[in-house]
């Protein structure tokens, strides 16, 4: 063997570690209305006039605090940007192929993104008008959403 | 302590050096392939760690790439930090020119070691560790990665400015051409178009040939002050101009297909620099395109062509003209975090007329960008003149 390799070892390791997020106040306060009452809340910043879903506690824009300021934006809205997803890992939400896309839900000015399942042979565009199926089981993220779907 | 200079000293990078970069290293440890690198730059400049030499070090590297914490804490004997000082930059490594050169004008210290590495095939996975740039409430249940949110970028982009997949096939085939001329790119195989093309979907309209491979590599480069500049070498390369800018964190907050970041992070570096005319101010360009759509994307964002004009640009011959990544680019693999520092690296190599048959003739001003986190989100921008 050359001299390069003639020592070289590599050592199998693994990176995992249990976690607790705290999710803040104002997450924790949206991620209870998204699980239990299936509601999808964002905050308004007055002065910038902007919704923002998922809520944030400061407008990053011009600093005020948002707190106080919720309002109930709807469960459909419209995709703004999407990608299909051919390639798979394990932290995915669902087995590749599927459509992740940008959602702009009515009322609320920022789009987030989210899995959107389309039925067999539909394709996603811009503009399309989408609404959210919400989960059969209580989940404590985003996926309390479990996925959109094409309005008819 | 560095005798105070004032406001309107200059900072020059004095050596540079590069490993090969390379798409699985697995028989150097990370410490051995950094070494490498340091060790040239020290002979380069005839420098010593310690008093009067080098007495500081600005590292680059990733915790997670690394999978270990303080990162830095791993190397610090390899940039000689044992009872002296050293900061990491765990971003883009054109962010650690950044600090390098603030570590000097702000009169801390005279002469700087900078060093990064990143060895990206140790892990499983890649898309692994920069899904754990995303929140764990919003965005990371529903799969986000930096491709995904590249693939979000480019859909977004493509549509906005009708920029094809061919021309992005286009932008690999050019930059394999490129790669070809220089000694430490690692994809050189020339690719057709067509082949380009016929390489997987990975995400949409992202395919495995739009996206730059997974790369193992060191840099390392020596900062100075004017006062020492003359000792290290003839040929300095002046850092004139360096902006950066943060956009929003979440994805449907930026204007994907626009370039709100990296404009401003220009404006700053230009405004610094004295360029008014970007289009024609620099002989040589290098652009962190992790992704064959960023080039022309990031191209206007650095007033390269005007906003929206990308294909044309493209179609244009823009590229070749305005003699951008004769590297090769990122698509010819770099570490994600070494992606703009690599850009500096050759603008310096540029400048000092050492780049043999990519070399442009009579270069004298250079643009290096490089970008960290997801779709381009942290931009830095640094202009360099001999
Ligand atoms: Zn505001």
């Amino acid at each position: 063997m050359s001299g390069e390799t003639e020592y070289a070892y590599v050592v199998e390791g693994k990176m995992a570690l249990p976690y607790q997020y705290f999710a803040g106040a104002v997450g924790s306060k949206f991620l209870i209305a998204l699980r239990d009452e299936k509601r999808i809340l964002g905050v308004r910043c007055p002065k910038c006039e902007t919704t923002f879903v998922p809520p944030r506690q400061t407008c990053e824009r011009c600093f005020s605090d948002l707190t106080s300021h919720w309002v109930d934006v709807g469960s459909s809205g419209e995709i703004t940007g999407y990608t299909v997803i051919n390639y798979k890992e394990p932290y995915q939400p669902k087995e590749p192929p599927y459509v992740l896309a940008l959602i702009k839900l009515d009322g609320a000015d920022t789009p987030f993104a989210h899995i959107l399942n389309c039925a067999d042979g539909a394709q996603p565009a811009i503009g399309m008008r989408v609404r959210a199926v919400f989960s059969k089981e209580p989940k404590d993220n985003i996926l309390a959403i479990s996925h959109f779907e094409l309005e008819p | 302590m560095a005798k105070h200079r004032g406001a309107g000293g200059r900072v020059a990078i004095c050596a540079v050096a590069q490993t090969k970069f390379e798409r699985d290293k697995w028989q150097v440890r990370f410490q051995g392939m950094l070494w490498e690198v340091v060790e040239k730059v020290l002979r380069q400049t005839g420098l010593q760690f310690g008093a009067g030499g080098i007495e500081a070090a600005v590292t680059v590297s990733d915790d997670v790439f690394d999978a270990r914490t303080i990162s830095d804490g791993a190397i610090t004997d390899v940039v000689g930090a044992h009872h002296q000082s050293e900061e990491k930059v765990a971003a883009d490594g054109a962010q650690g020119v950044y600090y390098a050169a603030a570590t000097i004008l702000s009169n801390h210290h005279d002469i700087v070691l900078l060093a990064g590495h990143c060895k990206e095939s140790q892990s499983a996975s890649r898309n692994q560790i920069t899904h754990l740039a995303f929140d764990p409430f919003y965005t990371r249940p529903v799969g986000l990665d930096y491709v995904a949110a590249a693939a979000l970028q480019a859909q977004a982009y493509m549509a906005r400015t009708g920029v094809t997949e061919a021309q992005l096939a286009d932008v690999v085939v050019r930059s394999r051409k490129w790669a070809r001329e220089n000694p430490v790119a690692q994809e050189t195989a020339a690719v057709t178009r067509e082949q380009a093309l016929a390489a997987p979907m990975l995400a949409a309209p992202i395919r495995q040939s739009f996206m730059y491979p997974v790369s193992d590599g060191a840099i390392a480069m020596i900062l100075a002050s004017e006062e020492r500049a003359a000792e290290l070498t003839d040929r300095p390369v002046w850092i004139t101009g360096l902006g950066n800018c943060y956009d929003s964190f979440f994805l449907g907050e930026r204007d994907l297909a626009g370039n709100f970041s990296l404009e401003r992070a220009a404006k700053k570096a230009y405004e610094m620099a004295g360029v008014t005319h970007p289009t024609d101010a620099f002989e040589v360009v290098e652009i962190a395109d992790q992704y064959a759509h960023q080039q022309p994307q990031y191209a206007e964002g650095l007033a390269l062509c005007p906003a929206r004009q990308g294909a044309k640009w493209l179609a244009d011959g823009g590229p070749e003209k305005q003699h951008v990544n004769r590297s090769g680019g990122m698509l010819a693999g770099n570490p994600l975090i070494l992606g703009g520092m690599a850009r500096v690296a050759e603008a310096v190599i540029q400048l000092r007329g050492e780049a043999g048959s990519r070399q442009v003739p009579g270069a004298k001003r250079a643009l290096a960008h490089g970008a960290t986190g997801p779709a381009g989100q942290l931009q830095t921008v640094v202009v360099l003149e001999n």
